[in-house]
């Protein structure tokens, strides 16, 4: 079977830029990756690395001074890059559907829930009652107590993980066939983090979605995604099965990554965060964007940007060192011959 | 607490206010020189004249029994009468009200007109030259003061176009229409300046809020995105603001009146207070405050009707 059809969305040499006054702010640079039908891929990364402004781009959102400078983005074999808007008005939210971080500033304070929730049925012969049905559906799928009255009322008047609960249902209610799911649970306190978890992962199920989920917990993607793309200042710097790049990290940042969660043995120690600051996207060097910060580099890193290279089946890494990178210790251990196999 | 009661308590909290400006609305115009007497029988009236004037008038009584009957009368809905006019204020008010209404309606009309456009175009090209043409044009407006404007207006449009009439109250409805268009548009162009860059700065903020970009996500369209989104959410305090500034158009009637001669009550408690005129001040003054007084509670209820996160309490 043809692998290209099995592809729900396929990225290619993206690059994206924030055109400021005096200055070009590369958030993007060269980005690629695939999402095969019904599997969840992750985006991790620190705090502006590109993860959602890649989410962005997608569904071409972009603030005005926002400019894709080249590179495809093919949703079922349809650039949307080459979309007129009228074109990618059919697509977002019907086909590709997209959950915000933070329910309380991305539904409308002014809107009833019912009024956000119709909005995905705009243009549908629809009629009132079955509109309506629909959203009570939604909102009972999602567990949120008494849909008929919890419909009429605003976003203020929910509670914290009600409030994601809404959004997802009003994202879900269009059923999308891809979700990106934007840090979905980072605004949450921490048990209702997981029940949230549970619940995209649920519906991903029920629905037959396929997902980008993109946050900063490793934990998150651990226990959700089938494969993970390590991002860092605007490009992929790793990526592979989730298995495989929590057992062999072989990228000194997603290394590093790793090294900085707290242990979990009982004894206090110290943190052990990655030293230094991530580069200003507008004034990025020669060599490699990690070179300021990474402890194993050598002279060519600081000369020559590192191609992502596929290092092992699927498994892609974006540094000179990648075959010297076996001591790395991951989160997980696994029987790994496979892996092994296929690097040398 | 329901809307009915918080309504009603805030009507009992207006009565100490009247009561306050009742009393000194009553001792300021008293405590200006000038006599009434004297402004009816003229300048050369001998004085024993002028002492049975003031007899007659009940200006001779301490002030506070002079208080005293005022609050009497006005208890009982007696405003008095007017020394100027000779006829009873209730009758003068029949007769000016209406034209201040007119006017201030008129002029918040061409305020809505102009700026609700120009602040959503200023906002949705922020920096671009639609934006900093109508920043201009705010600059000019917040700057030039509403008699000079006036003064302008009257000399385009009715000296040199001849479109409107100079200045007066037209005999039939077509007429004081045509003679309500240039004040309305002189106090609007003061107060759309300010409404253009309150809205302008709203729509700013609101259109790079997240719930701009998750409506886009859902592929709603951009005239719904405009309406129920951005300009929705950015009219809250533009309206607030509005209905406070109807306030001003109300007080700026004084001036626009006066340049345009409109027998309203701008006008009427501008002669009046030259006139020495008591009774018509004393009325009018009343007005205002119990205009400014209810349109605030209009204001406070209408936010919470625009606002569904703010409760009347």
């Amino acid at each position: 079977m043809n692998k290209k059809n099995l592809n729900i969305l396929q990225v290619e040499n993206l690059e994206m830029h924030f055109v400021q006054k005096n200055k070009r702010i590369k958030a993007i640079n060269d980005v690629s990756f695939y999402v095969h039908k019904g599997e969840t891929f992750g985006f991790v990364g620190e705090s502006g690395c590109g993860k959602s402004a890649t989410c962005k781009t997608i569904l071409r959102l972009l603030p005005e001074n926002g400019e894709v400078v080249r590179g495809s983005i093919l949703y079922n074999g349809i650039n949307l890059l080459e979309q007129s808007e009228k074109q990618m008005r059919k697509i977002r939210g019907k086909e590709i559907g997209m959950i915000f971080q933070e329910p309380m500033t991305a539904l409308n304070p002014v809107l009833k829930i019912k009024e956000q929730m119709y909005e995905q049925f705009l243009g549908s012969d629809m009629t009132e009652q079955q509109k309506h049905d629909k959203a009570i559906e939604m909102l009972r799928l999602v567990g949120i107590p008494s849909p008929e009255t919890r419909l009429n009322e605003y976003i203020h008047q929910y509670s914290g993980g009600m409030r994601q609960r809404a959004m997802i249902a009003v994202t879900l209610a269009a059923e999308p066939k891809l979700l990106l799911a934007d840090e979905p649970t980072t605004a949450l306190d921490v048990t209702i983090q997981d029940q949230i978890i549970r619940l995209i992962e649920a519906l991903k199920e029920k629905l037959g979605m396929s997902m980008i989920l993109i946050t900063h917990d490793l934990g998150v993607v651990s226990e959700m995604c089938d494969r993970v793309a390590v991002m860092y200042a605007g490009s992929i710097v790793e990526m592979a099965d989730t298995q495989t790049l929590f057992a062999y990290p072989r990228h000194p940042y997603t290394e590093g990554l790793m090294q900085s969660l707290p242990k979990d043995n009982g004894e206090r120690g110290k943190l052990n965060p990655i030293q230094g600051m991530p580069p200003d996207l507008s004034r990025l060097e020669e060599g490699c964007s990690f070179f300021p910060r990474c402890k194993y580099a050598s002279k060519v890193c600081g000369t020559t940007v590192p191609q992502l290279r596929e290092i092992a089946q699927e498994h892609w890494v974006g540094c000179h060192h990648a075959e010297h990178m076996e001591h790395a210790i991951g989160l997980i251990c696994l029987e790994d011959a496979q892996h092994r196999e296929g690097r040398t | 607490m329901n809307n009915f009661s918080y309504v009603l308590k805030r009507f009992l909290q207006m009565i100490p206010v009247f009561i306050i400006v009742t009393v000194l609305v009553f001792l300021m115009i008293r405590l200006i020189p000038g006599d009434p007497a004297r402004v009816i029988l003229g300048e050369k009236a001998p004085l024993e004249k002028l002492a049975a004037k003031r007899v007659e008038m009940g200006l001779d009584k301490p002030l506070i029994v002079q208080f005293g009957i005022y609050l009497k009368d006005l208890v009982h809905l007696n405003f008095g009468e007017s020394i100027r006019y000779n006829q009873p204020v209730v009758e003068l008010l029949k007769v000016r009200l209406p034209v201040t209404l007119l006017l201030t309606l008129t002029s918040m009309f061409f305020t809505v007109l102009i700026s609700i456009p120009l602040g959503y175009l200023a906002g949705m090209k922020k920096d671009k030259p639609a934006d900093q043409v109508v920043r201009g044009f705010s600059l000019f407006g917040l700057s030039a003061p509403s008699f000079w404007v006036g003064m302008i207006l009257l000399m385009i449009f009715s000296v040199h176009l001849k479109w409107f009439p100079i200045n007066g109250w037209g005999a039939d409805w077509g007429d004081r229409l045509k003679s309500l268009i240039l004040p309305g548009l002189t106090s609007a162009i003061g107060v759309s300046a300010l409404i253009v860059r309150n809205l302008r700065n709203n729509i700013v903020d609101i259109k790079q809020m997240d719930y701009v970009s998750f409506a886009k996500s859902k592929g709603v369209g951009r005239l719904r995105i405009c309406l129920r989104h951005i300009i929705r959410n950015a009219l809250i305090p533009t309206t607030t603001l509005l209905a406070l500034k109807f306030l001003s158009v109300l007080g700026g009637s004084v001036v626009t009146e006066t340049v345009f001669n409109l027998p309203g009550i701008g006008s009427l408690l501008v002669n009046s207070i030259l006139a020495r005129d008591y009774a018509v001040v004393q009325c009018l003054v009343l007005i205002f405050v119990v205009v400014v007084l209810v349109v605030n509670l209009l204001t406070d209820i209408l936010y919470s009707v625009l606002d569904p996160r703010v409760t009347l309490q």
